[in-house]
């Protein structure tokens, strides 16, 4: 089984491709895409659990060895992330089929939402940066699709501008990737990393492609001043289609800068990683500001992911084993309860017929469920113990101690309030208060919606609950971090 | 011979930096054509342009010229062809429902819809 990890790109790609050719039969388009996304996040659990026992994995493709072919490395880091985005990609789908509408599912629907999943997959697992931009591309442009899928007013008009800024953001990758060329001469990150070990330390245009890398995926990763796109996009799709780019879309974008900046760029980190932790910190003031202003549901959780990506970029300036752990949990974990908290908005909209919080009230006498649901999630993501985002926030605030960036730690406290404060805001109003709508009035049902909302939910809390299961595995991905060497040993073994 | 490229992409970048500044979506559209075509020549150049011949193995030469970038170029080429064509008939759509290809005018209010 060598070939193993590339499974989980080929799955949703099969798929894809197996969904293009029946676009009408709905039942069909919904029963394969289900199967094929259980299948995955099995499949992706087993890889978790291969990496725990026999190291990292790699596979060369086309036998080429590494450096010149492309070869797909996964460490515990990928391979957590690979299962996250599997673990939340499954319950969305579900959502979907019970909310996004005949119409937009004759409409290769489905197939598209595979594509950004084998797109994501492979962003997280390939070893190759110009095979990462391929990836990312992948990815991109399925989100492009999703993004304008049914083609209302407002999807028009947010798609052009997301479709533009990351045409962007995507020319500035290729021209990094030209510049990292033109310096080192080699593609695969593993070698990259070596060569750029062995360089001059006091190369300076190596920070400058480091600082250019930072522009692309800080703007494909919604980083301070980049984020300027992400809200009013990602508050224009229907709801299933907001979750899977909140959970996911940003993630890739931090993963990115996790992955160079933990193992490419570690030549000058008094200037690049003071740059990130500074950036990381007006990130998550930014995003609070946002969450507090707003009043409509949407927009408040929208600026909620702008804030996380702060927070586990803060880890990642830290360069301490403990920061990066903390940010590997936090973004485990907020990959699944973004997931969650998208789709109960989601839900929560589909009764009220508004996103207004003024048009909503007293939700919790008819949706009970829904409402206790809510705001254990919310609980979760302000990081309450025992719940799962109070580790990561810990680790983070250990990590920042130990790298004496008292002052970014402050930040973070005081976001983690502002989160609490714009959150536990739409529970009362939305779900307290004055009732607005009747049981007969309310727009919608949550028939089916809640099964999903509630498996995210309690894999959050597993998480938080047995931290101690999950720990090892952290831990491991944070010392293939910490010490690029394993990472460069187990891609160019001879 | 760098120099000279170097200079044509950075007046491409630009351009297109120009063109996507401006309200016409068309504009916007061809400005980032431009911007990739900067890219593609960013690329070729940052390998170096040594003379060399074709890499075709037939030919028997003694130095060929890098392979590789040709091949990223190749890539990134049908992506940004890809993208480009998918992005006019976006901004085509966006016409006829907006009713303007003026960007300052599309701006809907904050109103919840």
């Amino acid at each position: 089984m060598t070939n193993l990890i590339i499974w989980p790109v080929l799955i949703p790609l099969l798929t894809g491709i197996l969904l293009l050719f029946a676009p009408k039969r709905v039942v069909f388009q919904r029963g394969l895409s289900t199967v094929s996304a259980a299948v995955l996040l099995v499949v992706n659990i087993f890889i978790v659990f291969t990496v725990q026992q026999q190291g990292i994995q790699t596979l060369q493709l086309g036998g080429w060895q590494p450096p010149f072919g492309i070869v797909l490395v996964t460490d515990m880091l990928a391979a957590l992330l690979i299962t996250a985005a599997a673990v939340v990609s499954l319950p969305i789908l579900v959502f979907s089929i019970y909310s996004i509408g005949k119409e937009r599912e004759r409409f290769y629907f489905y197939a598209f939402y595979q594509f950004l999943i084998a797109g994501v997959m492979g962003a997280f697992i390939t070893g190759d940066i110009f095979n990462l931009f391929v990836f990312f591309e992948v990815m991109l442009i399925s989100s492009y699709i999703l993004i304008v899928h049914g083609g209302t007013k407002k999807q028009l008009r947010e798609s052009f501008k997301y479709v533009l800024v990351n045409v962007i953001s995507s020319a500035f990758f290729v021209v990094g990737v030209a510049y990292l060329y033109a310096v080192t001469g080699t593609l695969n990150m593993a070698q990259l990393s070596e060569r750029i070990g062995s360089l001059d330390t006091g190369a300076p245009i190596l920070s400058v492609i480091a600082v250019l890398f930072l522009i692309v995926f800080g703007l494909k990763g919604a980083l301070f001043p980049l984020y300027f796109w992400l809200p009013a996009s990602y508050a224009a799709p229907p709801s299933p289609i907001a979750a899977i780019f909140g959970a996911l879309l940003t993630k890739v974008g931090i993963y990115s800068i996790f992955r160079t900046y933990s193992m490419i760029f570690t030549h000058d980190t008094a200037f690049t990683h003071q740059l990130l932790g500074i950036l990381a910190a007006l990130t998550m003031i930014i995003g609070v500001i946002g969450a507090v202003a707003h009043q409509d549901v949407k927009k408040i959780l929208v600026y909620n992911v702008i804030v996380a990506v702060g927070f586990v970029l803060f880890g990642v300036s830290t360069m301490t084993e403990t920061g990066y752990m903390g940010a590997i949990f936090y973004l485990f974990h907020d990959i699944i309860i973004k997931g969650a908290l998208f789709l109960m908005i989601g839900a929560m909209i589909t009764v009220a017929g508004s996103t207004h919080l003024k048009e909503m009230g007293g939700l919790i006498k008819y949706h009970p469920r829904l409402g206790w649901m809510f705001f254990t999630a919310v609980m979760a993501l302000v990081g309450v113990p025992p719940l799962s985002g109070f580790i990561g926030k810990l680790m983070l605030v250990q990590g920042g101690a130990e790298a004496g960036q008292y002052w970014i730690i402050a930040v973070m406290m005081a976001s983690s309030l502002l989160v609490l404060y714009s959150m536990i805001r739409i529970f009362l109003k939305g779900f307290y208060g004055k009732i607005k709508l009747e049981k007969a009035d309310q727009y919608g049902t949550t028939k089916g919606l809640l099964l999903p909302c509630a498996f995210l939910l309690t894999v959050s809390v597993l998480i938080g609950v047995g931290a101690e299961a999950v720990y090892p595995l952290a831990a491991t991905a944070a010392e293939t971090l910490y010490e690029p060497q394993i990472y460069i040993d187990a891609v160019l073994k001879e | 011979m760098e120099i000279v490229m170097s200079i044509i992409a950075g007046v491409l970048f630009m351009g297109g930096t120009y063109l996507v500044l401006s309200k016409n979506m068309i504009r916007i559209i061809i400005g980032t054509a431009i911007i990739s075509h900067g890219a593609h020549v960013l690329l070729l150049t940052m390998a170096g342009l040594k003379s060399g011949a074709p890499p075709l193995l037939g030919l028997k030469a003694s130095t060929y010229t890098d392979p590789l970038p040709q091949a990223l170029i190749l890539t990134a080429i049908v992506i940004s062809f890809g993208v480009t064509s998918f992005f006019l008939v976006l901004g085509y759509r966006t016409y006829k429902e907006t009713g303007t290809d003026n960007t300052e005018k599309m701006r809907g209010t904050d109103s919840y819809d």
